[in-house]
């Protein structure tokens, strides 16, 4: 009972914050008034669920280099699915698995292999094509440990463990196989392991100066093994190379909650400053947008706004971008994924002069 | 550096009294079994006839909202696959006390027994999965630390019985925790976080109590009525500091992973101390195979947030160590904390791992 007053406080300080710093953190971005807009269209009912399957809210969303499709959704239960090329259903990943809790996102790497990242699990685990498990990374906590810890529960940890994770939030991977994670809500960082999944480094704690992070919630790598992180409670992008040592910080596209980077000779970096899911809207008109940059973080353009409707994002928390033209958006709020193309323009690939 | 010198010895391949440990040549086969359920494997256990039977902790533990007590359900699963790692069956589906899984193994007569340290319970079930016997009682509702707004639920404080919350240490009341005196037990089935169990020839039951604060082994019949427990808190002969498997002989000799002293020790099935094996690191999982000839096998397994160390030793019942095998890791062949080993036969072996998910063979090549 001597511990009542510190619940007390935890709980009114979880209350008040958490949703707040977790959910609220969009807001206008500089670059917006001096961007030009990106035509787009959205593929109408691209996915066909079968009969008694339903998305959730749409988590995460990647595709392999045939350019089959997978949702990670938080339905009844967080559910991996994988769809073809046209939208067709293929089957289901991991179904029942120990580290399906709280969808976050999926990624696939350069050999089609599936990560699913779990913050409700704080569980990677990673399936080969066919959807066997091939790896996993974290250790879901010990469920009796965290029933004497209820309610409430804390969000900035700090405990920097080597091979756990707090509500870790994106995966990535260099060239040569290392392993990039985003860790994430309850642990300010992003984590280095080789390919196999043996730890090297981690930076990172919580603040808003060089190397801190206020919720890393994405990440994408470049083909060079450069690290960029979406630091979305500091309403920044920050650069990391190769041994995460901080090289850059993109400021002016509002608050990425989700960012990709494209597969092509030349790369181009997307991110969106999503509609909070919180929906207000009286934020609706500040946020919405995905920006497409270049890697060192001038703007090129801009789509897409706030809302539920057909082509418009309502909270996207997940972005493929395998070619510059062609997206694939998860939205929290309205349970669904969007394909998206975008049309060509004379600012898509000569951009630069109009911003510099 | 009285901790760190024994492990950097134990990494270039040297004992604890400087002697080469051999290497032992093996193979492992991590794809043999699918689980249909993917999850954390604690256990895994053959029978006579080459099935296999592996306990994971998977799906998920859910607590039911109702009046002002909180229950928990569900967590884990035990699936049976044939020799070849074909899936057979589920085996316990619902069962009241598969919450987490701790442990599995087969008794001479094919019986499957699981040892489950959620809901301090261990339940026997006979070759084809009937329901024969239950040890321990889950308890009826668990703790749920009162915060505002939320009523206590009465009955023990959840912190009472928690240690360090990792390995090692004091332990981890399960829900259990806070029943019995740390390092006491009391003379019957009320386990705390149990481990692991074994059998004499007679059939007398061991029960290893375990990884919460209890250190003893209980003794029953094989009706499952109690004849004795001994062991507390401590690491004189005869006390533990986690308990974390037991495997008997065909002498009907018991061997007790005493994690937390790094050593095994030896009872008769009175619990009278016979000798202690104390150069095979931390034991984790233990087993004894079948055979004229008897060997034991212990992991050194690697401890939460590490992937040092790992290795497999292989002793003879006279504590003298034959060789080692394996280290940690995520690969094929390598070990992600090992919980469970099974030898009905010298030099064919299924380890349970719980940080890879897997139930990987190995055999041992000449």
């Amino acid at each position: 009972m001597r511990r009542l007053p510190a619940s007390v406080v935890v709980l009114l300080l979880f209350v008040a914050a958490g949703p707040a710093i977790a959910q609220n953190v969009s807001g206008p971005a500089k670059a917006k008034a001096a961007t030009p807009e990106i035509p787009f269209d959205s593929v109408p009912n691209f996915f066909k669920l079968p009969a008694g399957l339903y998305m959730g809210e749409g988590v995460g969303v990647a595709t392999n280099s045939k350019g089959h499709v997978f949702v990670y959704t938080r339905s009844g239960e967080t559910r991996l699915f994988e769809f073809d090329q046209n939208g067709a259903f293929v089957k289901e990943f991991g179904v029942g698995s120990y580290g399906f809790s709280f969808a976050h996102a999926v990624r696939v790497d350069k050999d089609d292999n599936v990560w699913a990242v779990d913050e409700g699990t704080n569980v990677i685990q990673k399936f080969s094509p066919d959807g066997r498990l091939l790896m996993v990374l974290g250790k879901r906590p010990d469920p009796l440990e965290q029933l004497a810890l209820m309610p409430g529960g804390g969000q900035y940890s700090g405990a920097n463990k080597p091979y756990s994770f707090h509500r870790e939030t994106d995966i990535g991977w260099d060239p040569q196989g290392n392993i990039f994670v985003t860790d994430g809500y309850g642990d300010s960082r992003v984590v280095k392991y080789d390919k196999n999944g043996k730890f090297i480094k981690s930076v990172g704690t919580r603040g808003n100066g060089p190397l801190q992070f206020s919720t890393p919630h994405a990440m994408a790598v470049d083909a060079k093994g450069n690290v960029y992180v979406a630091d979305r409670g500091n309403s920044r992008i920050v650069v990391l190379d190769n041994d995460l040592n901080q090289k850059a910080v993109y400021d002016t596209v509002g608050a990425p909650w989700a960012v990709c980077i494209t597969n092509t000779p030349h790369q181009y970096l997307f991110s969106s400053n999503s509609f909070p899911t919180g929906n207000n809207f009286d934020q609706a008109p500040l946020t919405g947008e995905v920006y497409k940059m270049e890697l060192d973080g001038t703007v090129l353009g801009r789509f897409g706004k706030a809302g539920h409707g057909f082509k418009e994002f309502s909270s996207i928390h997940q972005m493929d971008c395998r070619t510059p033209d062609e997206l694939y958006v998860a939205e929290i709020t309205e349970w669904r994924v969007q394909k998206i193309r975008l049309r060509p323009t004379t600012s898509t690939s000569a951009a630069p002069q109009q911003q510099k | 550096m009285k901790k760190t010198l024994p492990l950097i010895l134990l990494a270039l391949g040297v004992s604890l009294y400087g002697q080469p440990v051999l290497e032992l040549n093996y193979d492992g086969n991590a794809d043999l079994i699918q689980l249909p359920s993917y999850g954390e494997v604690a256990g895994v256990a053959t029978n006579s006839k080459g099935h296999v039977f592996v306990y994971a902790r998977t799906g998920h533990g859910a607590a039911t909202l109702g009046d002002e007590r909180t229950f928990y359900h569900g967590g884990s699963r035990l699936f049976q696959f044939d020799q070849n790692g074909k899936y057979v069956k589920e085996i316990g589906q619902g069962v009241y006390a598969v919450n987490f899984a701790q442990q599995v193994r087969v008794d001479p007569q094919d019986n499957i027994w699981i040892v489950d340290s959620g809901s301090n319970q261990i339940v026997k079930f006979d070759a084809d999965g009937r329901y024969q016997l239950v040890l321990g009682r889950k308890p009826e509702n668990i703790n749920v630390r009162p915060g505002a707004g939320v009523p206590a639920s009465g009955g023990m404080p959840a912190e009472a019985g928690r240690g360090e919350g990792g390995r090692g240490g004091e332990g981890r009341g399960g829900f259990g925790g806070g029943r019995g005196a740390p390092g006491a037990g009391i003379n019957g089935d009320t386990f705390n976080r149990p481990a692991d169990v074994t059998w004499d020839r007679a059939g007398n039951i061991y029960v290893a109590d375990g990884f919460g604060p209890n250190n003893r082994i209980a003794k029953f019949t094989k009706e499952g009525d109690f004849v004795k427990t001994w062991g507390q808190t401590g690491s004189a002969q005869g006390q533990f500091n986690q308990i974390r498997g037991i495997a008997s002989d065909a002498n009907g000799n018991v061997y007790v992973a005493d994690a937390g002293n790094r050593r095994i020790q030896v009872f008769t099935g009175d619990g009278a101390f016979k000798s202690q094996i104390t150069n095979v690191g931390t034991p984790q999982a233990i087993c004894i195979s079948g055979g004229a000839t008897q060997y034991l096998y212990s992991s050194n397994s690697n401890e939460p947030e590490s992937m040092e160390r790992g290795e497999i030793y292989k002793v003879r019942l006279t504590g003298e160590v034959v060789g080692r095998f394996g280290q940690a890791g995520k690969l094929p062949r390598q070990f992600g904390m090992v919980n469970a080993i099974d030898c009905r036969t010298e030099n064919d072996l299924w380890v349970g791992e719980v940080w890879n998910w897997r139930a990987q063979k190995v055999t041992l090549k000449r």
